[in-house]
């Protein structure tokens, strides 16, 4: 079979899709690098969303008229969207719809993790979690004693996986960033999935960072559990998903109770619907989940391997340019550039405060966040209490790379 | 003058570069309390020493911005040796410079304003001229002055009026001065 390279995407064409990039912040265009925090949204999220509040909103599952079937069918519709998008193998059973990859990992650790954990059962997570997939599981340990242990980041910004069999022992739960939101780091997850199942253990992903930056095949990578926002991949905010094989989810007693979610209410008990609806109490995000299909449509559009190709090509050029402009000056947290590596770029710059520097960086236009990304343990690790973040979507190109060197310029000349 | 360069105001920048009475005051008999900020993680220890209803001596540790550092540096030149009634008075004027709208701060303006009422009444003053001038109070004595009256009063503190037009880093401005009054809450307590 010939290999197909794909032809590079069209960034200049790309960039008229998103109406934010028109838009001038101090006299400059925008530069907008913290698509780590919340990405932008193309016009077709945006007139999907319109479109369907003008022509058939209505609360979903409930009606017979004729717009609220319409509805209902936009939403599920959605939900088999983004789980393709994933590769899930059974969409409409294995999609929960939740606000964000937030609320699926709460949902994880509150509704599998506390029903199926005992005091003193063991749950792997890693030093550079996001406090998303770290303080549920925390919370959960307050309340019935289950012992967290964590995988330690190595010099590079790598997972030391050195010890990973011993660090498995015993443990029933994994709990792992498929990309951090600081670092950049991949880690290994089929390698890690691989020995976590065969310690007996169940493996849960937070994909919030590398489901909108690559092609991903759950059924490949062999996690248990997926989470992902929507919003970060050029969806709506107030949606994200969680993926889990329908089985797990079958087994899964409810998160939060209310309409939607039952089968059957009496005075003295209730009866749980199936999945994903066991899931879903209350009126959903209808017109989100639609900009969410309206996305993940955007993104199959440009093709995911074009999407990182292209990301890792910036990343590669932006660590290269930042070494050559600014020297040792300007430290890149995480690994070089490589596969392993995603487009979020955490800055040290000699020793002007984040804050300081993302507030002149302000003034160039150039959007970048300073300050712990949720990930206060890992600040530890790192030996700061921030980082000025720099992160890379798919309108970027290598002007709002130079720009944010000048901008890092001007700040070391304010600050000497 | 750009709004950068209103923010970053040379005596800021000096506090920042150089700053006073910094490090940690042995505790006891100091008074210790921290502050966080928990959006962007800049961490402060103040300690301070309070000897018959005065501060005799305050010193700031910890690490952040530019802002939240020299407002500290600031700070604590100008609260040592005041009473802590005193104290509190600056403490409450700093705070309305930090959340009036800077229009507001203006002469014409500034009797006008909602916090010159609660600012107004605190006409203490006579303190000596201390060395980096944070309270040159010679006529503002005066009630009814407003804003502006107390503002000057704030002398080189008056330099972090900037931070206003930058609402995100009111916040910074305010750690240390947070933790200042938390230590007088504690220390009147």
């Amino acid at each position: 079979m010939a290999t197909l390279i794909p032809a590079p995407l069209d960034i200049e064409s790309l960039r008229k899709d998103f109406p934010l990039l028109a838009r001038t912040v101090h006299g400059r265009p925008l530069v907008y690098l913290d698509s780590a925090s919340s990405s932008l949204q193309p016009r077709p999220v945006l007139a999907a969303m319109e479109q369907y509040y003008e022509t058939c909103h209505a609360n979903v599952h409930r009606g017979v008229y004729t717009t609220a079937e319409e509805a209902t069918a936009r939403y599920e519709g959605a939900r088999v969207s983004v789980g393709r998008f994933i590769g899930a193998p059974d969409p409409e059973r294995e999609i929960v719809f939740v606000k964000n990859a937030t609320e699926a990992l709460n949902l994880v650790a509150r509704s599998f993790g506390a029903a199926t954990l005992r005091r003193g059962d063991k749950v792997l997570l890693t030093e550079m979690e996001h406090h998303a997939n770290l303080v549920p599981w925390l919370m959960l340990s307050d309340q019935i004693g289950i012992e967290l242990r964590y995988l330690a980041v190595d010099a590079d910004g790598r997972l030391d996986l050195s010890n990973l069999d011993r660090k498995l022992d015993g443990v029933k739960v994994v709990a792992i960033s498929a990309m951090s939101n600081v670092l950049g780091t991949i880690p290994p997850l089929q390698e890690i999935t691989d020995a976590a199942h065969a310690a007996g253990a169940l493996v849960v992903a937070d994909g919030a960072q590398l489901v909108p930056h690559m092609p991903i095949d759950v059924q490949a990578l062999g996690v248990d559990f997926l989470a992902f926002s929507a919003h970060k991949m050029h969806g709506p905010t107030g949606i994200g998903a969680l993926w889990a094989r329908a089985e797990l989810l079958e087994s899964m007693p409810p998160f939060l109770g209310g309409g939607g979610m039952i089968l059957d209410v009496r005075l003295d008990r209730f009866v749980p619907a199936d999945p994903p609806h066991r899931f879903e109490a209350g009126t959903p995000p209808i017109a989100e989940a639609v900009g969410f299909a309206a996305a993940v449509d955007y993104l199959e559009g440009l093709g995911m391997a074009r999407v990182r190709a292209h990301e890792e090509q910036l990343t590669e050029y932006a660590i290269r340019a930042i070494a050559e402009r600014l020297g040792g000056a300007c430290r890149v947290f995480g690994p070089p550039a490589g596969p392993d590596r995603g487009g979020v770029l955490s800055l040290g710059f000699r020793d002007v405060h984040p804050h300081d520097l993302a507030q002149v960086l302000d003034q160039y236009g150039v959007c970048v966040r300073p300050g712990h990304h949720c990930a206060k343990p890992l600040m530890r690790v790192l030996g700061v209490t921030a980082t000025a973040r720099a992160s890379i979507g798919t309108y970027n190109d290598e002007r709002d790379i130079d720009t944010l060197i000048e901008g890092l310029t001007e700040a070391g000349r304010l600050f000497s | 003058m750009t709004d950068l360069e209103d923010l970053y105001r040379e005596i800021i920048l000096d506090h920042y570069r150089s700053p006073r009475n910094r490090g940690e005051l042995e505790s006891p008999p100091a008074r210790r309390v921290e502050g966080f900020n928990p959006l962007c993680g800049d961490e402060i220890v103040l300690t301070l020493l309070v000897d018959d209803d005065q501060v005799t001596d305050i010193k700031f540790a910890g690490s952040g911005c530019s802002i939240s550092q020299s407002s500290a540096s600031l700070m604590s030149s100008a609260v040592k040796g005041k009473t802590l009634d005193e104290v509190r008075g600056l403490i409450r004027t700093f705070k309305a410079m930090m959340s009036i709208h800077e229009a507001s701060l203006e002469p014409a303006a500034s009797g006008g304003s909602d916090e010159g009422s609660h600012d107004g009444h605190d006409g203490h003053d006579g303190h000596d001229g201390h060395d980096n001038g944070a309270a040159d109070a010679s006529g503002e004595a005066a009630n009814g002055l407003g804003g502006l009256g107390d503002i000057r009063r704030l002398g080189e503190l008056a330099a972090l009026q900037g931070v206003v037009k930058f609402p995100v880093r009111i916040k910074c401005a305010t750690l240390s001065w947070n933790a200042l009054a938390q230590a007088l809450d504690e220390i009147q307590a």
